[in-house]
């Protein structure tokens, strides 16, 4: 037999050997992904569950010489971040009033017309939009809203700086949901003779729902946490602040207030707890929709 | 100089195919037909036309097969009569079709898809709605107001047309995706019946479906043709003679042949219809 063809046997284990490894070293690497996300949380629990409790909800965010005189008798400090809470649900919730039904609307558009050339445009500025740091946002939210309409740092600014921040996730979402949807869908509603606006309204939309609730909710849970724009826009309020002319609070600038007085240091830790509890929560229940709404053709 | 064999061969290719004209006009003219077809071509763009210079009359009442092999054009022409080939671009038209006596191509499209419905290939109701406002969708989505007992006559009435009354009465309000193929393509022809339309348009309604759903659709057809003026667009010529009293036989863009169906399937007048229908080519 000619043993030139032949592989010998300590080349096969060799093989079989790497190939092993290969597979070790890719669970490891995967694995090695997902630990940050323990550790933060592991961390932030450690020294913030102390502070958290029924007060915490609905006290505003403490006085620094308060907090100085608890951490001396290493009591909690009393106080919690109500304002900030209302803060955000306000310039969330406004934000997303902003920018939800401009960008079903435009994502509808550029479904309906995914080869023309202004939809080309508008989908490469949608992309572009996702690029832009958020501190350009925050300037922009202070040149446009904070200047000319409220006359000073309002709730209202941050809105609009992060409704521009969620624009890119809702339209891009309700694009590719959309374009999803089987074109006999389309067909079945306007050969009853139903009008084209009525066919995308009435029947398009609520069929791709869970797609676009989804790539809401990642877009309002993209924005929750965002600081900077806020920093140039809402500014930040001691107390809760209803009216969106004035100045507010949001749990992110409270974590940087706090890291800013070294008497409230406990309290960044149980506040940015809260925070990313608050978008866990929102990242899951966009899954479950996902999930769950999902509309069979 | 002698032609080559090859060339010969060529040639008589070329030739088009001798109409005898001894032979009737393979076009059938239809008595009093409810729609009009009037040197119609449509074109999806550009000076090529899917559809050539096509002239019928649709008999009222009847079951009209429009066959022949795909890319000739049936699809389109069943599309141009309520005006769904409107929705790819740049679409134009020459010629037009009459509705008695008012021609399609001027009327609102909303309007005419009112009174020409339509059932697809696939069956597609609305994902989003039960079987009950799946067959009342077209007064739903149109925001006209029923009274309940109005809206409870006209889904029972539609459902048992469609012979899927007795198999959906206890789940009308769940989800209509989750009837098998052939139900849902009932529920299809129910949605379109229950807006009372003059025509309905079928096209392939059971190339989707497996041989029993078929049968029903078929059967169901034949029953209806006594409320409604019915045009079926079908590859399957044994479907196209069980069931339907006209066909249309198109090639290549052009209404080749049209008439009674027996007397199409036993005499059929030109060469091309007798080589389609002895399966010479399709």
């Amino acid at each position: 037999m000619n043993t030139s063809t032949q592989i010998s046997k300590a080349k096969i284990n060799r093989r079989l050997l790497k190939d092993k490894l290969f597979t070790y070293a890719i669970i490891f690497l995967a694995f090695l992904s997902s630990v940050p996300l323990f550790l933060i949380l592991f961390e932030l629990i450690k020294k913030g569950y102390r502070q958290i409790n029924i007060s915490f909800f609905y006290k505003v965010a403490p006085d620094t010489m308060e907090a100085m005189v608890a951490v001396k008798n290493n009591e909690i400090i009393p106080g919690g971040i109500a304002n900030g809470i209302v803060g955000t649900l306000i310039i969330v919730g406004m934000a997303s009033l902003i920018a939800i039904p401009l960008g079903i609307i435009c994502g509808m558009y550029l479904a309906e017309n995914s080869k023309g050339k202004f939809a080309g445009v508008v989908r490469f500025i949608v992309d572009m939009l996702q690029g832009v740091p958020s501190i350009v946002l925050g300037v922009i939210g202070y040149i446009w809203v904070v200047k000319p309409i409220t006359g000073g740092f309002s709730g209202l600014a941050g809105s609009v700086a992060l409704s521009i921040m969620m624009l890119p996730s809702i339209v891009r979402s309700t694009e590719e949901t959309l374009k999803m949807i089987p074109d006999t869908l389309k067909e079945a509603a306007l050969s009853l003779g139903v009008p084209y606006h009525k066919t995308m309204l009435r029947v398009i939309l609520p069929s791709g729902i869970s797609g676009i609730l989804t790539g809401v909710i990642l877009g309002i849970s993209r924005i929750a946490g965002e600081t900077a724009p806020l920093m140039l826009t809402a500014l930040g309020s001691a107390a809760i602040s209803t009216d969106i002319t004035k100045p507010s609070s949001a749990i992110p600038l409270l974590v940087w207030e706090f890291y800013n007085d070294p008497n409230l240091v406990n309290m960044i830790w149980s506040a940015s707890l809260f925070l990313l509890i608050l978008i866990l929560i929102l990242n899951l229940s966009a899954k479950a929709i996902a999930k769950k709404w999902k509309v069979q053709y | 100089m002698e032609s080559t064999v090859l060339e010969k061969e060529l040639e008589v290719k070329a030739q088009p195919y001798k109409v005898n004209k001894m032979m009737q006009n393979p076009i059938e003219k239809i008595e009093s037909p409810i729609l009009n077809i009037d040197k119609l071509s449509v074109s999806y763009g550009g000076d090529k036309y899917s559809i050539n210079d096509v002239s019928a009359g649709i008999a009222k009442n009847k079951i009209t097969a429009i066959m022949g092999p795909s890319g000739c054009g049936k699809s389109t022409l069943l599309r141009a009569i309520n005006r769904m080939h409107e929705l790819y671009p740049d679409t134009h038209n020459k010629g037009s079709v009459y509705l008695g006596e008012e021609d399609i191509y001027k009327m609102n499209p909303i309007l005419l898809r009112r009174k020409i419905g339509m059932v697809f290939q696939r069956p597609n109701p609305f994902p989003t709605m039960s079987i009950y406002d799946n067959v009342i969708a077209g007064y739903l989505l149109n925001g006209i107001k029923l009274k309940r007992k109005e809206k409870d006559a006209i889904v029972e009435k539609s459902l048992r047309e469609v012979g899927l009354w007795s198999e959906v009465k206890d789940a009308l309000h769940n989800k209509g995706t989750f009837l098998s193929g052939g139900q849902q393509q009932r529920l299809c022809i129910a949605r379109a019946l229950a807006y009372t339309p003059e025509i309905i348009l079928l096209d392939e309604p059971t190339s989707a479906l497996d041989p029993i759903a078929t049968a029903k659709i078929e059967d169901l057809l034949v029953k209806l043709k006594k409320d409604f003026t019915i045009v079926l667009v079908t590859h399957n010529m044994s479907q196209a003679a069980r069931i339907s009293d006209y066909s249309m036989f198109m090639y290549l863009g052009e209404l080749v042949e049209y008439g009674k169906t027996k007397q199409m399937f036993t005499m059929p007048k030109d060469k091309r219809t007798e080589e389609y229908l002895t399966g010479k080519f399709g």
